[in-house]
């Protein structure tokens, strides 16, 4: 149980930065350990202790394994995460054309 | 962009080669082992990403190999849905159906489709992060000139 | 109905996405008329399907069967519920497309326009269609990735900034709504929503599947923009290209934000008395919180932004309606009054709502303005554009025999039937304050004498055509009201949602 309050801890960690940083880029770092907390908290998911790795070989019987479909669905969400963030960079390096600055305050012409 | 120094570009064109193949073997053996599609082209994709870093590019080329690996991309997609709605036409009305025999487990011919859809994954993720790096890097030298 | 045919509307626009890129730089006019044909297709498609009958078709990707009634493969499901969003997906997108052929000209990189356009319209399509909430998840994300690149699609100083905040708030919310699936894959080992229902039939007022709800209204309510989490809603519905601001005003925040919460709220979890109090208040907030702040402005494409937050309001508080009377064991009758309400409004704000973005690009493309204060005296010039966009301001404000009047009217009487008094009052001065709001831009835009005289000219055609047919759409879709075309079209998928457990039962076919 500890380490999914662990990870919910660091899912809050996220959070917090998104909600408090100036930086566009330091932005895109705290959406990334969002991503992670969440992926490891998959992970745990599907953990048995002492368990093996799901590949079908001689001798392993089914039971001991551990859960792969949440390991499908992180490898899959790290696709997903990837494309974010490859969209988030771009659009940051763009406003960074634009304003020449990465700093959030000063790129405000949206207002209302 | 510019380059780095010669034992950088020496190493470089040494190690891309063996990620290269290394990434290929990775996403052929996806159904045998831990890896596939993805992973396998991550690597042959840093490969490339290497070479470039370290060898340095002038813009144009950059544009230039930003629109052949997207267009490598469109078509690596288009082959894994294709292998996919085969399988809609063979009869069995089933998307994503594999309709190959199965053959020995262990084998590298084995597993049906399976190993061709990490081949063109394997293709396409390889396109898709080059062309993000590039995409990347050309904005890095449009704001720099 | 052979079961293939709905994976379809998925793989026909993925195909024609990277199809695009190949051929469209090599054959001039290739990206135009492959989506404008496609897109056709499937809206032939859409409609034929739900012409078809009220049944629930399955499909199971890769076909593996149920192994001992336990499903193990990614459903596809196509149901009443699905049919009709599919229907208002596939018509918006339609028409925008072919509103896009005269509009786009003026852009860069038409064929990456077009396959961003394919992707969203896939990712919608599949969201709809799923019956897997990982995949549903999956489909998501594509259609609200390309969503975030066409927001941004005009480079500017303004599209950048808006697409940026979209990105990050789109980005949490995704995360929350895999943060909830997660969990929800916890408790039940299982990504199945017909087979997650059964799992959690005897689950009532259980904490940890609170905990799961908030987090998932939380998510989907950002994607949805309801009211708390409304703040990017504005900014990038009025910075995309106008057919874009169509699609994702008129159909995107449904598809991904109040389709889904239904569906899982009335079909997956079981209906609890308060969460359904919560989901009916954040209707009723949006309602009129967004129709206050849509009255200050003077830019027309932010307006319209702002009706969008209101309006949905109005599709959620009807349906919330339903689900506390449902929730509640109250009269079954007045729930279906309210959700049909609801779900009607949805459509009728699709079509009205994406013809007054439409319009608000015809205006933007003639005029070369989006600032209501130098519009005016287009009157004259923009005939069409004028007839149409009046037809869905009356439309938007509920006035006969427009399709919204009939609308707003079933759910101020369900409101009133249900005994929610103030949700009716709050209804229907919200429906004046848009009113209001919708003369002030008829008169600025249209009427109103200009410093000099406009040199303004009418559209193109094919602008005009989609323009048109969405108007008249405003008034054929009062014929809904009438309940023999009821019937066919908007009772089978209110009654999905009424008959809460027998979504499992006919998807897992116990």
């Amino acid at each position: 149980m500890t380490v999914f309050i662990l990870s919910f801890l660091m899912l809050l960690v996220g959070v917090h930065g998104v909600l408090t940083r100036r930086n566009l880029i330091k932005v895109v770092i705290s959406l990334t350990i969002i991503e992670f907390s969440i992926f490891l908290m998959l992970a745990l998911i599907g953990f048995i202790s002492g368990g093996e790795a799901p590949i079908l070989d001689a001798g392993i019987s089914a039971g001991r394994m551990v859960d792969p479909l949440p390991q499908a669905m992180v490898l899959t969400a790290i696709v997903i995460a990837l494309a974010t963030n490859a969209m988030l960079l771009t659009i940051a390096i763009r406003l960074y054309k634009k304003y020449g600055t990465f700093d959030i305050r000063r790129i405000n012409e949206l207002k209302g | 962009m510019k380059g780095m120094s010669l034992i950088v570009k020496k190493m470089a064109q040494l190690m891309s080669g063996l990620i290269f193949v290394y990434g290929a073997y990775i996403a052929t053996h996806g159904h045998l082992t831990p890896g596939g599609g993805f992973a396998g082209g991550a690597l042959i994709a840093g490969a490339f990403i290497l070479m470039i870093l370290a060898n340095g590019s002038g813009y144009v080329r950059l544009k230039r190999q930003e629109e052949g690996s997207s267009a490598v991309e469109s078509a690596a997609v288009l082959m894994a849905l294709l292998l996919a709605t085969i399988g809609l036409a063979a009869g069995t009305m089933v998307f994503f159906n594999n309709y190959l025999p199965p053959g020995i487990p262990g084998r590298l011919i084995s597993g049906g489709v399976i190993p061709l859809y990490n081949v063109f994954i394997g293709i396409e993720v390889a396109a898709a992060l080059m062309t993000i790096f590039l995409a990347l890097v050309i904005y890095k030298e449009e704001i720099s000139k | 109905m052979e079961p293939s045919v709905i994976i379809s509307f998925v793989i026909i626009p993925l195909f024609a996405a990277f199809l695009i890129p190949l051929v469209g730089r090599l054959v001039g006019g290739f990206q135009r008329i492959l989506t404008s044909s496609i897109m056709l297709l499937l809206l032939v498609l859409s409609v034929f399907i739900t012409l078809q009958g009220p049944e629930t078709i399955t499909y199971m990707a890769g076909g593996w069967e149920p192994v001992g009634g336990v499903p193990i493969a990614i459903y596809l499901v196509l149901d009443p519920l699905s049919g009709f969003l599919l229907t208002i997906i596939n018509l918006l997108g339609f028409m925008s497309v072919f509103y896009a052929i005269s509009y786009m000209r003026r852009y860069t990189s038409e064929n990456l326009f077009y396959t961003l356009v394919c992707l969203m319209v896939a990712g919608m399509n599949g969201v709809v269609l799923s019956g897997d909430l990982f995949n549903l998840y999956v489909f998501l994300e594509i259609s609200v990735i390309s969503s975030y690149a066409l927001v941004a699609f005009g480079v500017g100083k303004t599209e950048l900034e808006a697409s940026y905040k979209y990105q990050v708030l789109g980005a949490l919310a995704s995360l929350l709504v895999l943060f909830g699936i997660a969990m929800i894959y916890w408790r039940t080992k299982t990504l199945n929503i017909a087979d997650i229902s059964v799992l959690l039939q005897h689950a009532r007022h259980d904490t940890f599947l609170v905990f799961v709800q908030l987090i998932l209204i939380t998510g989907f309510g950002i994607k949805a923009a309801l009211i708390p989490f409304h703040a990017w809603l504005p900014d990038a519905h009025s910075s995309a290209p106008s057919p874009i601001s169509a699609m994702l005003s008129g159909v995107l925040i449904k598809a991904v934000g109040v389709y889904v919460l239904i569906r899982l709220f009335f079909n997956m979890f079981q209906l609890d008395t308060s969460l359904a109090i919560v989901f009916t208040a954040i209707g009723a907030l949006s309602m009129i919180i967004g129709v206050v702040l849509a009255i200050g402005q003077w830019d027309l494409k932010r307006l319209l932004a702002y009706h969008s937050i209101s309006q949905m309001g109005y599709v959620v508080t009807g349906i919330g309606m339903g689900m506390i009377l449902l929730a509640r064991g109250g009269d079954k009758s007045i729930a279906a009054l309210a959700i049909g309400g609801g779900l009607f409004h949805m459509i009728n704000h699709a079509v009205f709502k994406g013809l007054l973005f439409l319009n608000a690009g015809a205006i933007e493309y003639a005029a070369g303005t989006r600032d209501m204060k130098k519009m005016g005296g287009l009157a004259r010039h923009m005939p069409v554009t004028l007839s149409s966009s009046f037809s869905a301001s009356m439309a938007i404000s509920g006035m006969p025999p427009f399709n919204g009047f009939f609308s707003k009217l079933i759910i101020i009487v369900a409101a009133i039937q249900g005994e929610f008094y103030l949700l009716a009052v709050l209804a229907v001065i919200a429906g004046i304050v848009t009113l209001a709001s919708f003369m002030k831009f008829q008169r600025f835009a249209f009427y109103n004498k200009p410093e000099k005289e406009p040199t303004a000219r009418e559209v193109p055609l094919a602008m005009r055509f989609s323009m048109v047919t969405l108007a008249l759409l405003c008034l054929l879709l009062s014929l809904l009201i009438i309940p023999d075309i009821r019937q066919i079209f908007l009772e089978p998928a209110v009654n999905t949602l009424i008959e809460t457990t027998e979504y499992a039962t006919k998807v897992l076919k116990l």
